[in-house]
């Protein structure tokens, strides 16, 4: 058995895939409404961050959703590190705008749900990856996000920022290799804000993480990601992305290259609307 | 609430007490002192038989609702298709007084505890499963889904969010149909059993006219209810330790 999964991860790394994310031919409506997405396709490179960006309605969450797992492709299909996704992947982390922290479990034990619901069912290649074994330890990433000092406290006793680390610490703590965020950061106090994205930018360069973050604001998308996909309103058919080059490097959201690309994206988007 | 304070609160009321007892001037009012003096001298007797025999018919009943009305709130609860099916005969049946279903219980059930420990979980299943079902069909869709996407299924997410979810629900209900239980109890006891404090407190008044011995039977069954009150906060402090942080 332990050859056979020996041989099984030797013949991954042979055909390693380049490719993270893989949307063939989506189409994609809620039951008795009309497509968001119709016959839409885009690949997403690994390693890359990527935002996504649309007004309200034109089904930017819906596509993490499906990105996710938690909501199913009316036609055609996505695939996940060379995978067909049928239902939430164990390497997938994904942190909803409201951070879905346990609000009876404190801050330490919200971090470690992630590994507890693991240990709940062991290894079964289902819920849990084959061969999970964390590289860094929970006190480290308690440490690593700044929330070592409150780790005994409940999410009612901690602020809005602090709640934002702990969904994340507990997301990474399960060593993902993508990362899925919807509006992540638009609770948060302008410097927290500034603050958190620079840290999930050098968290994602760290662990060498896709990340897709869905945003409704276009300075968040210009300072998270490489490359930004433009929704319209539905339905979506082809993919709109804009090359952002600049977003590693420091200081990225004083140049002017930064503000050209915003005052872009607004044009594009008020032309949509318009 | 400070302890305190309600220690303070209960002398006031003895106060009280005593200060009515010496205007009204009758056998039917005795002083405190004396109900005390008596209660001490009839807990040496039999009413420890009946105080036990009655916290067992009622912790019987609450523990069988508990163990009935939490994983079927949590299943109705916890699913849409169920919720839909099954929450129009709650709704129907939720507001019948059970308290009108003695009789016929008595008639299906014999005259024994089974027949009324049936009664103290008819009263409180419907109040279990009514709140611990909110709660459940109450979380928020991006908690359920956060903990899908850290690989939760069907029993982490029961295991995870609904049963910890549930917990208070379900003190909250136990705290709020004590009062009932115990009413329903001194009904339940008043007819068909020599053992019981209903029926201690109905043989002493009616029968004997032994109004002091009455009366320490009535601060048994305060007691008695009192006692559950304090364990279920209890068992909130303990359990539910996130819903007294500020």
């Amino acid at each position: 058995m332990a050859l056979l999964r020996h041989a099984l991860r030797a013949t991954e790394t042979v055909c390693f895939v380049h490719t993270m994310i893989s949307i063939r031919s989506l189409t994609f409506a809620y039951a008795g409404h009309s497509p968001l997405f119709d016959e839409f396709s885009l690949e997403i490179p690994r390693g890359e961050t990527w935002a996504i960006l649309g007004p309200s309605g034109c089904g930017k969450t819906s596509l993490l959703y499906l990105l996710a797992g938690l909501r199913y492709p009316t036609r055609g299909g996505i695939a996940l590190d060379g995978e067909a996704l049928t239902r939430p992947r164990p390497r997938t982390g994904l942190i909803l705008q409201d951070y879905g922290l346990l609000p009876w479990s404190t801050v330490r034990e919200n971090v470690e749900l992630g590994l507890r619901v693991r240990q709940f069912y062991g290894e079964d290649g289902k819920h849990t990856p084959l061969d999970f074994q964390p590289a860094k330890s929970l006190a480290s990433w308690l440490e690593r996000l700044g929330i070592r000092e409150i780790s005994d406290q409940y999410p009612a006793q901690i602020s809005g920022g602090q709640r934002q680390r702990t969904a994340i610490a507990r997301t990474l703590a399960l060593e993902p290799d993508l990362l899925l965020m919807d509006e992540p950061f638009s609770s948060l106090d302008a410097i927290t804000r500034e603050d958190l994205q620079n840290l999930t930018l050098s968290l994602c360069a760290q662990q060498q993480l896709t990340l897709v973050v869905v945003t409704h604001a276009i300075e968040e998308a210009v300072v998270l990601g490489e490359r930004i996909l433009l929704l319209d309103a539905a339905p979506n058919r082809n993919a709109r992305v804009f090359e952002n080059p600049g977003v590693r490097s420091e200081g990225y959201r004083e140049t002017s290259q930064h503000q050209e690309i915003c005052s872009l994206l607004r044009r594009e988007m008020q032309r949509e609307t318009a | 609430m400070k302890r305190r304070d309600v220690l303070l609160a209960a002398l006031t009321l003895l106060a009280a007490w005593q200060v009515l007892a010496m205007i009204v001037h009758l056998p039917i009012l005795p002083p405190p002192l004396e109900v005390l003096r008596v209660l001490f001298r009839e807990l040496r007797s039999d009413l420890l038989i009946h105080f036990t025999v009655s916290l067992w018919r009622v912790a019987a009943g609450m523990l069988l609702s508990v163990l009935i009305a939490a994983p079927v709130g949590l299943a109705v609860g916890g699913s849409a298709r169920l919720n839909r099916i099954f929450s129009p005969f709650i709704y129907l049946l939720y507001p019948v007084p059970k308290v009108v279903l003695v009789p016929v219980v008595i008639l299906f059930l014999g005259i024994g505890d089974t027949a009324k420990i049936a009664i103290m979980f008819l009263i409180l299943v419907f109040q279990i499963l009514v709140l611990v079902r909110d709660q459940a069909s109450g979380l928020p869709p991006q908690l359920i889904q956060s903990l899908q996407s850290l690989g939760a299924g069907r029993r982490a997410l029961f295991r995870f969010v609904y049963l910890p979810a549930s917990l208070p629900a379900i003190l909250t209900a136990l705290r709020q149909s004590i009062g009932t239980a115990v009413a329903v109890l001194y009904i339940t006891e008043l007819s068909a059993t020599k053992y019981g404090l209903g029926y201690y407190i109905y043989y002493k008044g009616s029968t004997l006219l032994d109004y002091p011995a009455m009366y320490a039977g009535v601060i048994a069954m305060s007691i008695l209810g009192l006692g559950m009150y304090f364990t279920v906060d209890w068992l909130e402090r303990k359990w539910c330790k996130w819903k007294f942080v500020s």
